[in-house]
Order: C-alpha cells, then structure tokens, then sequence
C-alpha cells in the first residue's frame, strides 16, 4: 500500500472522529415536528361558556377584526377568522349561540394534507399558518371540518405589522400568538363582556381552564373525528 | 497610429468617470438610522440571512429576538418624515433593491409602517 493511501485512510478516519464528537452532544440533525420535547408542558386552549355567550353580541369577532387587521366583511372572499353562529335543537327548540374558529387540534387534518409544510402546529398546540411557505392551494380549506381558514383573494395595505397578512395565502385563529408571545390574553377572550371565553393551558393541573374542565361538562365540537380541539363549549 | 492614440486616451480618460459611478451608493432616507446588529458593510450583505433564520425562528418556534426582528429594523430605519422603509423611491428598502435590481416582497404582507405610527392611526 502507498504511503498516500495510508495517509488517506488516516485523514478519513480522523475527520470521521470530529464529526462525530461535534454532532454528538444532542444535537438534531433534523427538527422533528417542531420541538416534541416540552410538547407536555404548554398547550394552550380555550373553554366556551354558551350560557354566557349573548345572542347577537359580536363583540369577540369585533376585536378580532380590529387586533388582526380583518376587513369585517362576510361575504365568500371576506377573511373570517372567527364568527358568531346561532344553533338550534330542532327536537327541544333550545337556541344556542357560540364562537366558532380555529378548533386548534391535536391532530390537524390541515397539517396533514399541506404539501409544503406551511400549515404547521406549533410545541404549544397553535395551528398556524407559515405564510413565507403557503402557497395558496387551499387544501387545509378543504380538509378543515370547523370552517375555519380563509384565503386573501386580494392585496393587502395597511396590515397590522405585528400580524403580516398577504394576497395568495390561507389564515384562521392564530389565538393571537402574537398576544400570546408578550404573555397577553387573546383579544377576543380580552374583549368579550360576558368572560365568555376563558384562555389558559390546558397542561397546567393549577390553570383556571385545566380546573374548570376538570369539573365542569364541557364538550369538543365534531369529537367524533377524534382530532382533540383545543377549544371546548360548555353548555354545548 | 495618431487616431488609435486618441481614442486610448479618450477611453482611459473614461475609466475613472465609469469608476466613479459605478461605486456610487444609492441614496438613501436612512431614518434614525444607527448601528444596532453589525456594521452597515455587513448588513448590507447579510441582513437577508438575519430575516430568514429569524422568521422561522419566531413563526415556528416563537422565539421574538426582537434585536433582529424586521419590525425593530423598521422601528429605527423607517423615515422621519413618513414612517416608511417603502413608500418612497429613496426609502430604506427601495433605494438599495431598485439600485441592485432584486425583488422586495416582504411588504406584500409585511407593514413597512413603523408600529408607533400604525397605532397612532389606528388607534383613532
């Protein structure tokens, strides 16, 4: 064997040992669904009072539109990233009106059927949008069964700058992350004049809502489809 | 050969000017302007890694550094006289991405708007 090729064999195994000793100390070499590991420490939620929630007042979906820089409008191209419905139980007429908006699953069948990763969840169980990434495809549209996600059909000015919206992407309930981010409230669960709307972890055991669910019946929305929305109706 | 000499003479005499030109920085409303991050040679070159490794940082993670957020470059950089790092030819973005020819679309969903003066609008 030449000289050269034992140098050779000397260099790959020596620059092998490096490489292993950098990578080694819990480095990822990939991120794996953004940041499982305190997955068990966060997970932000609401809980929806009914009773308390008045019919026609919209107050929550003002505040949203005023926080995130929505139009307001609701006709088929206006965002709606919450609304104010009204149901009925044909059998016994008892009339309920409630908030609907992104559920913000556990399982997210918008994450799922997004071809490029755009609709993502992030450790603390929001569901967002990465709109650098959305290519405007609408499949979460489609694959969402709340109703929940809206597409810009036409370009924006005067966006809020701590809320980036753009024409081609699709939006819903960010839980006002940004809010959330400098330890703030939702603007809806801030706005609603009846404490409608109770905000918290869900993971915490000493957290109002996580107390609340404990001992009050609260139900998921479509909990048939077993995707564990974040937002729960009491008095459903 | 008198000719030749000539027009050499004429084109070394039109170096220096090309030279001169094409060094020329474009014009810029600056804003408050200051040196936060790095040193302005720098952040010319690299201010677009910055904004890249910080947007996944803050939509994915939630991690606000806000030292490098584009809202905090907006903040100082944004015009004295209309708030804007967009809105005229010579603003802080403008100026130097028409000059180097590359496309600006951060603000097709970004405010170039710095927050102060959004909220005073707003909040009316």
């Amino acid at each position: 064997m030449s000289e050269i090729n034992v140098q050779r064999r000397q260099f790959l195994k020596m620059s092998m040992g490096v490489a292993a000793v950098a990578i080694a100390p819990g480095v990822f070499l990939f991120d794996m669904a953004h940041g499982k590991a305190d997955a068990n420490k966060v997970r932000w939620g609401m809980l929806i009072e009914t009773a308390n929630c008045a019919e026609g007042c919209n107050d929550c979906v003002t505040a949203c539109n005023t926080e995130n820089g929505l139009s307001g409008g609701v006709s088929s191209t206006d965002s709606q990233w919450i609304r104010k419905i009204e149901i009925k139980d044909i059998s016994t007429g008892r009339e309920t009106s409630l908030p609907m908006m992104c559920q913000h699953c556990e399982h997210p069948p918008c994450v799922d059927v997004c071809p490029t990763g755009a609709s993502f969840k992030r450790a603390d169980g929001i569901v967002l949008v990465d709109k650098h990434l959305c290519i405007g495809c609408r499949y979460c549209i489609m694959a969402c069964p709340y109703k929940a996600r809206s597409f810009v059909h036409e370009p924006l000015q005067n966006q809020n700058p701590d809320v980036p919206r753009g024409k081609g992407t699709v939006e819903s309930c960010t839980m006002c992350v940004h809010r959330i981010d400098q330890g703030k409230q939702p603007a809806c669960a801030e706005a609603c004049p009846n404490k409608s709307i109770l905000f918290g972890n869900l993971n915490d055991p000493d957290s109002e809502i996580a107390t609340r669910i404990r001992t009050v019946a609260s139900a998921q929305v479509r909990a048939d489809l077993g995707l564990n929305p974040g937002v729960r109706y009491q008095g459903l | 050969m008198l000719r030749l000499l000539s027009i050499l003479a004429v084109l070394c005499l039109c170096i220096p000017a090309y030279a001169t030109e094409s060094s020329a920085v474009p014009k810029l409303d600056i804003g408050k302007g200051g040196e936060c991050v790095k040193e302005p040679q720098w952040m010319r070159k690299n201010h677009m890694h910055l904004l890249t490794h910080q947007r996944d940082e803050v939509v994915h993670k939630g991690i606000r550094d806000e030292k490098i957020s584009l809202k905090n470059c907006i903040e100082c950089h944004a015009s004295t006289k209309d708030d804007s790092v967009i809105a005229r030819d010579d603003s802080f973005c403008v100026a130097c991405h028409r000059y180097e020819a590359v496309k600006l679309d951060c603000f097709e969903c970004h405010s170039g708007e710095r927050k102060s003066a959004w909220l005073k609008r707003n909040s009316k």
